[in-house]
Formats: C-alpha cells, sequence, structure tokens
C-alpha cells in the first residue's frame, strides 16, 4: 500500500496493455483480509459453541451492577456442583438490559434461559403469561422463600406464587456527612421531614468549597429522576391518578411536590443536577462534593468502599424523609426469572436458586468479604452478625426502610395502580420517561414546573383514559 | 490519523493534471506561527477525548473520578489486564468477522453496482441512486423489532452471519455513492483503449479501472470498516452469548451502581486499537482515496 506513488506511474503504462497479467495489491490484501475474517470468525464462533460439552447450556441475561459480576467470578463453584450445566452470562447495563431482555422475553425469541428483572416487570409479566411460576420449583426443592423480607417477596409474587426470587433489595435512604454537620454544628433527626432536609441543605451548601447541600438525580429517565421523585410525590400526598384514572399532575399536591423538588435541586443541589442520575450524584457524594445525598439503599457498596470513595467512614444514614405521609421511601428488587420460552427450566431453577440462596451469600463473604454480599432481601443476611458489624452504619436504616414499603399503598390516597417509585403499569416506561423530561427541563430551568406539569397532565390523561376505557 | 498525515497530492497519474493553479506561497513569520499554533489547538481538541480515555485507562477508578481531571498518577495495568482477562476474544473474533465478511461483500456486491450507475449508466440512474440512499434514511430504531422477529421466526438470533447481513445492508448504499465517484475519476478514453485492444468487460474492470481506483476502494473499505466496527446497536438487540461483538463487550463495563470510568475507558482503549492500526497502515492510500473527488 505505501507505495502507491510508484504504482501509479506503473498504471499509467499498463492503461495501454490492459491484457498483461498484474498482481492487483489492494484488492489481493482485502481478499486475504476475508479469509482471514472467515477462519478466525468460524474458529471463535466454533469456541462459543463448542465449550458446552454434552450437557446443557444456560445463557442469562443479567444487569451489569457490581454485585452481579461477582456473581460472574464465582459461577465456579456453580460448575463445580453441576459440572453437565454450562452458564453464558449476557452483561448489559440497566436500560439495554431491560430493552433486550422485553423483546426477547415479549416475542418468545427464547435466547434466554433466565433473565434478571425486577419487581416493576415481574408482576405483569406473570400476568401476561411470560414466566414460568418459581412456586412449584421453590416447593420441591425445599427452598427457603420464608427468609425473604416480606415486602420483597409480596412485590414479586402474583395470585401468592413467587414469578421470579429476589437477588438483592433496596429501598431508598439519606446519606449524610456527619463531619460536615459537625463542624456546622448541626444534628439529623432521627426521622427527618423534607422540610426540615431543606433548611439543613441550605446551612450546609458551600458553592465556594465545591460542597452542594444536597445531591438529587435530575436526569431523565423513568428509572432516574423519576424514582426518587416519585418517592418524594407520594409522601406529599400526591398521586399520578386517582382512582377512576383521572391524571392527577397538575393537583395542588403534585404541584407542592414538583415545586419543592425542583426549587430544593435548583437552589442547594449539586451543580448540572438536570444530567446527574445516580452515577452522577454517587460520583458527586462519593468525592466529598455533597453533605447529603437522597437516594437508592444500594449505594452503600461504593460509598463505603475505600476503593472508590473518599468519604468512608463519615456517613450517617437517616430514614427517607417524609411530609404528609410516615414513610418516604421505595421498594426495588433485583430478581430473577425464568422465560416462559426457555427449554432448560429445570437446569435454569438450579442456577436461578444456587444465585439466591443463602449459601450463596456465605460464598461472597469467604470469597469477597460480607460487605459485599448482596442485601435487602433475605432476613437471614441482617441477622448474621459478621454483616451487622460490617453494615451498622446502615443496615439498621436499610431493613427498616424495605419492611415498612407498602408498595400496594404509595401513598395515604387511593389510587388505582400500585408502585412507589414506578408505577407497575406498562405505559410507565414511556409515560415516566416523557414526564422526567419535563421536570429535568425545569430542573435545568429552561421551562416553569407550571409548563412541566401542565404538559405531563396530557401525557398522563392519554394514559389514564385507555383504562377508563377498560373500566 | 489523516490530521498528521502529509498534504494530499494528486491522486491518480493516469488522470488529467489539474489546471494549473497559482501556488500560495508558505507564509512565514509571525502569520504562519499563528496558524501553526491554531492548528496544533484544533487538532488537540478533536484528539483530547481520546488522549483522556487512553489516560483514564491507566488509572485506578478513584484516580479516574477526580474533579479536576489529574494528569500525573501512578498509572496501573489493572484495568487493561481486566478487559483482557474475561472473555475478550470470542468477542473480538466476532467483531472482526462481522466487519471483515461484511466489507468483502461491500465490495464485491458495490463495485458492479457503481460501475453500472457511473461508466454505464442505465435508465432512471438518478432515481437508483436516491433509492439507495433512501435506505439510510430510515432511523434503525424503527426497524429492530421486525428484524428482531424475523431472525427468530429462522432462528438466527444470536448468529454472526445475521451482523454480516445487516452490515452489509447498511454500508452498501454509502460504498456505492463513494465508489461511484471514483468511478467517475477514470478518464474515459483508458476504458475505451481496452475495449479496442480486445478485454472483456470483468477484465477492464479488474485489471484497468481497479488499479486506477485503488486508494478509492481502499477509503472505501476503512469507512465501511469503521462503521461495521462501531456498531452497537444491531449487535446488542440481535445477539446474545455466542454472536455479541466488541462495543457490546464494552458497554458491560458501564454499570448504574458503581464507578466503571477506568474500566471502561480501558476497554475502550483495546477496542478501538485494531481500527487505529489499519487506519494508520492505510492512512497515504486514504489520504488519496479521500481526496480524489477534491482535485477534480
Amino acid at each position: 500500500m505505501p507505495r502507491s506513488e510508484h504504482r501509479a506511474g506503473a498504471d499509467e503504462k499498463e492503461d495501454r496493455l490492459p491484457t498483461k497479467k498484474r498482481p492487483l495489491r489492494p484488492l489481493a490484501a482485502l481478499g486475504a483480509l476475508g479469509t482471514a475474517a472467515a477462519l478466525l470468525g468460524g474458529c471463535a464462533g466454533a469456541g462459543a459453541i463448542a465449550s458446552g460439552g454434552d450437557g446443557t447450556t444456560l445463557v442469562v441475561a443479567i444487569v451489569s451492577n457490581p454485585q452481579m459480576e461477582d456473581a460472574i467470578s464465582l459461577q465456579e463453584d456453580f460448575t463445580q456442583e453441576y459440572p453437565n450445566i454450562d452458564v453464558r452470562f449476557v452483561s448489559l447495563p440497566e436500560n439495554e438490559a431491560r430493552a433486550k431482555i422485553t423483546t426477547s422475553v415479549a416475542t418468545g425469541g427464547g435466547e434466554f434461559d433466565a433473565v434478571m428483572v425486577s419487581n416493576y416487570e415481574t408482576r405483569q409479566w406473570a400476568e401476561f403469561g411470560w414466566l414460568t411460576n418459581l412456586q412449584p420449583y421453590i416447593e420441591e426443592s425445599g427452598y427457603d422463600d420464608g427468609d425473604f423480607l416480606g415486602p420483597i417477596r409480596e412485590s414479586l409474587s402474583y395470585q401468592g406464587d413467587m414469578y421470579s426470587v429476589p437477588f438483592y433489595g433496596e429501598s431508598s435512604f439519606l446519606v449524610y456527612r456527619k463531619d460536615l454537620f459537625e463542624e456546622a454544628g448541626l444534628e439529623m433527626p432521627a426521622d427527618p421531614t423534607w422540610q426540615e432536609i431543606a433548611d439543613l441543605a441550605a446551612k450546609l451548601d458551600d458553592p465556594e468549597s465545591g460542597t452542594a447541600g444536597i445531591c438529587l438525580r435530575g436526569l431523565p429517565g423513568w428509572g432516574e429522576v423519576m424514582a426518587p421523585f416519585n418517592s418524594v410525590l407520594h409522601t406529599f400526598g400526591g398521586r399520578w391518578y386517582d382512582r377512576r384514572w383521572n391524571a392527577q399532575l397538575t393537583s395542588p399536591e403534585f404541584r407542592e411536590a414538583a415545586e419543592f423538588y425542583v426549587n430544593l435541586v435548583q437552589e442547594h443541589g449539586q451543580p448540572g443536577a438536570a444530567a446527574s442520575g445516580f452515577g452522577g450524584c454517587l460520583t458527586h457524594y462519593s468525592q466529598g462534593r455533597a453533605a447529603m445525598w437522597y437516594d437508592a439503599t444500594a449505594m452503600v457498596s461504593t460509598v463505603e468502599d475505600p476503593d472508590s470513595s473518599t468519604v468512608v467512614g463519615q456517613n450517617g444514614y437517616a430514614p427517607a424523609p417524609v411530609a404528609e405521609t410516615d414513610y418516604g421511601g421505595w421498594l426495588y428488587t433485583w430478581s430473577l426469572g425464568i422465560p416462559a420460552s426457555s427449554e432448560h427450566k429445570d437446569a435454569a431453577w438450579k442456577f436461578v436458586s444456587w444465585m439466591t440462596d443463602k449459601e450463596y451469600t456465605k460464598l461472597v463473604a469467604e470469597e469477597y468479604g460480607w460487605e459485599r454480599v448482596p442485601p435487602g432481601a433475605r432476613a437471614s443476611t441482617f441477622e448474621t452478625p459478621e454483616y451487622q458489624e460490617v453494615a451498622s452504619a446502615y443496615s439498621g436504616v436499610m431493613r427498616q426502610s424495605i419492611a415498612r414499603a407498602n408498595p400496594q399503598h404509595p401513598t395515604n390516597r387511593a389510587t388505582p395502580y400500585s408502585g412507589i417509585n414506578f408505577l407497575a403499569i406498562p405505559e410507565f416506561q414511556d409515560l415516566g420517561t416523557r414526564v422526567s423530561q419535563q421536570l429535568s427541563a425545569a430542573i435545568a430551568g429552561r421551562i416553569t414546573v407550571e409548563e412541566a406539569l401542565r404538559q405531563s397532565q396530557r401525557y398522563a390523561q392519554s394514559v389514564g383514559d385507555s383504562y377508563k376505557e377498560e373500566q | 490519523m489523516t490530521a498528521t498525515a502529509p498534504a494530499p497530492r494528486p491522486a491518480a497519474a493516469a488522470s488529467p493534471p489539474p489546471p494549473a493553479r497559482p501556488r500560495r506561497p508558505r507564509r512565514g513569520g509571525a502569520g504562519g506561527a499563528a496558524l501553526t499554533v491554531l492548528t496544533w489547538a484544533i487538532a488537540l481538541v478533536f484528539v483530547s477525548p481520546a488522549l483522556w480515555m487512553v489516560l483514564t485507562a491507566f488509572k485506578t477508578e478513584g484516580a479516574a473520578q477526580t474533579d479536576p481531571p489529574t494528569f500525573f498518577f501512578q498509572p496501573t495495568l489493572e484495568q487493561i489486564t481486566g478487559v483482557l482477562s474475561a472473555d475478550f476474544l470470542p468477542y473480538l473474533g466476532n467483531s472482526l468477522m462481522a466487519t471483515l465478511a461484511s466489507t468483502a461483500l461491500v465490495l464485491v456486491l458495490g463495485t458492479p453496482a457503481a460501475y453500472a450507475l457511473s461508466i454505464r449508466p442505465v435508465k432512471r440512474t438518478k432515481d437508483v441512486l436516491f433509492f439507495f440512499i433512501s435506505t439510510k434514511m430510515l432511523p434503525v430504531v424503527a426497524v429492530v423489532v421486525p428484524l428482531y422477529v424475523a431472525a427468530a421466526e429462522v432462528s438466527m438470533i444470536d448468529n454472526i452471519w445475521t451482523l454480516v447481513v445487516l452490515y452489509t445492508a447498511m454500508n452498501l448504499p454509502i460504498a456505492v455513492w463513494m465508489m461511484r465517484s471514483f468511478f467517475l475519476e477514470v478518464p474515459s478514453g483508458v476504458i475505451e483503449a481496452a475495449r479496442l485492444e480486445g478485454a472483456s468487460l470483468p477484465r477492464v474492470l479488474w485489471s484497468v479501472m481497479l488499479p486506477i481506483m485503488a486508494p478509492g476502494v481502499a477509503a472505501t473499505a476503512l469507512i465501511c470498516m469503521i462503521f461495521s466496527w462501531n456498531e452497537f446497536f444491531f449487535a446488542v438487540n440481535l445477539t446474545a452469548s455466542q454472536a455479541a461483538t466488541l462495543p457490546v463487550y464494552l458497554v458491560g463495563f458501564i454499570t448504574s451502581e458503581g464507578l466503571y470510568w477506568a474500566q471502561l475507558a480501558a476497554a475502550a482503549t483495546v477496542a478501538s486499537l485494531p481500527i487505529v492500526i489499519v487506519g494508520w497502515i492505510a492512512q497515504r492510500q486514504l489520504v488519496r482515496g479521500l481526496s480524489m473527488g477534491a482535485v477534480k
């Protein structure tokens, strides 16, 4: 290729003598590359397929969170127990995993034998017949499902039967910097209200030193800003719909909650709040750039990890702040289910039960330490003295937050939907994302809260109307 | 890469010399220095994200999060070895297969089409050309579910040949358009002379036109390779554990519940190396190929 100058000269001669045989270097190179590709690709494909041996190959789709990655690296323990079952993981970030798993399960694509889903999907998919009823497997194998925390078990059950089993569970709470509170002579109330948190954020906000009063998500996405906002909304006594599916996004309670959230994050939140989601807040807080942060309890695995965080050991934890109701947290769980289209359900159950069993918790503790065990699903984990010791700062608040969550009654008035941080209806992925874009625009100051809510009300009403027709 | 390459020379020697244009004298003194500084500044702006990626690949997760970013730190190979020790090779093999096979197919199918549309125009050539390019106007997200269902129907989900076919279809319009412009560069006299000598059509194509067009073909191939190598949307939706390519492997490092910048940067650095190497090898051809139309 580099000798193109010389070649161009040669071409000139050969243009007059086109019949003369000559090698075509660029094309020859391409041909060689193509052959190499076929060989390499063929080898790679063959290698990937062949390693299953005579046994069963399970394909498991999971969300690429740290605790799931631990499970991937511990799979040898499973293959030792079941040498004939080969497990392959497809590990993707939350949004990609959700889209892919939904497409596959809904169309019966059949490429997965076990999938990671949450309490958002489980009930809906159980109702649609997309997931396998796990209760017969649970009963037959003597798997201890009585050990799961009540709200977690309930949120993964349909008509009393479990359709997915939890890997870990989470609620929301407030983390705060004890050292900054001490310096400022402030104290965190045992059960803070949102108004108290707003006052504390105002006092602790210190733009000069680069410390925000509070970190709150503002990134569009139904799983981003909508999660903390919905929990604020519900404790303010607001709701998305009344019992007859009339949208309530311009009601006084909804407006009050939205104005409170937007004002708090605009006045005392982190810079660039409209672009920060869980990950952004995690970076802000763990690098010491915020005095408080209200978010998922799963934050502790990074906030208390000396490799990733500069504020280890300086943190206090308080229950989710409240307003009108006496509980302000949420409930979320990542769980494993078996698609109805799987051809290896028995083998899939063996894997699913291995990854969610009490023994697995012990295995993680032995290999990586108790601070890395997937928390929030099993009562036995909270009761283990070793776990209590490493998680003493937060495990009590975490367990209480999960145990008190009641997704069936998210607020103090009746709702036609269940779910706190999300609405457990299929339309919410789209509706929540649209409304979150409005809310995020209000946080960025591009539109007013009033404008955001008026537009959101229209979106919500069109979804509500489809349910009215069904009634 | 092309930013640092020598200035393009006139393209194929067989083409008529470009009309004499007065050469602008090289600027000296302050003006020249300012221009140099400006050029470097712009180049630096363009290269800075890649530079940041490479730097971050050698940091620990904690160090990658510092604000402002640090430029002097204790480098570590922890992330790079982490990326390579996982199941990297099957993904690399799939990426190579999808990229090279689809590029070869594009060239095999695209060259005759471009020839027909330039040297021997068929009826309604313009409509045909527009039809080709119009296939690029539909957002891919609109077709992914039908494609998924169709692929599932014929048991081609998670099969590398599905990606090969899709990437070929995806790149073919661009390749036809590009190669057509290169065919138009070939002086008609050369073709006529070859035909008078009794050369058959394939012979004319193979022995006369392609050598003149080699830089153009190389440029087209490289662009097709880059597009296929980086393609993520089809790959993530239509593959699972057998046929997943490097971009799918790369995105697995993103997590919503932890820090991942250093790991992701390491994976991205490793994943972009092959295409950087190919681009570097083909650099000279590329500059000639991409500027072929410019010297007309």
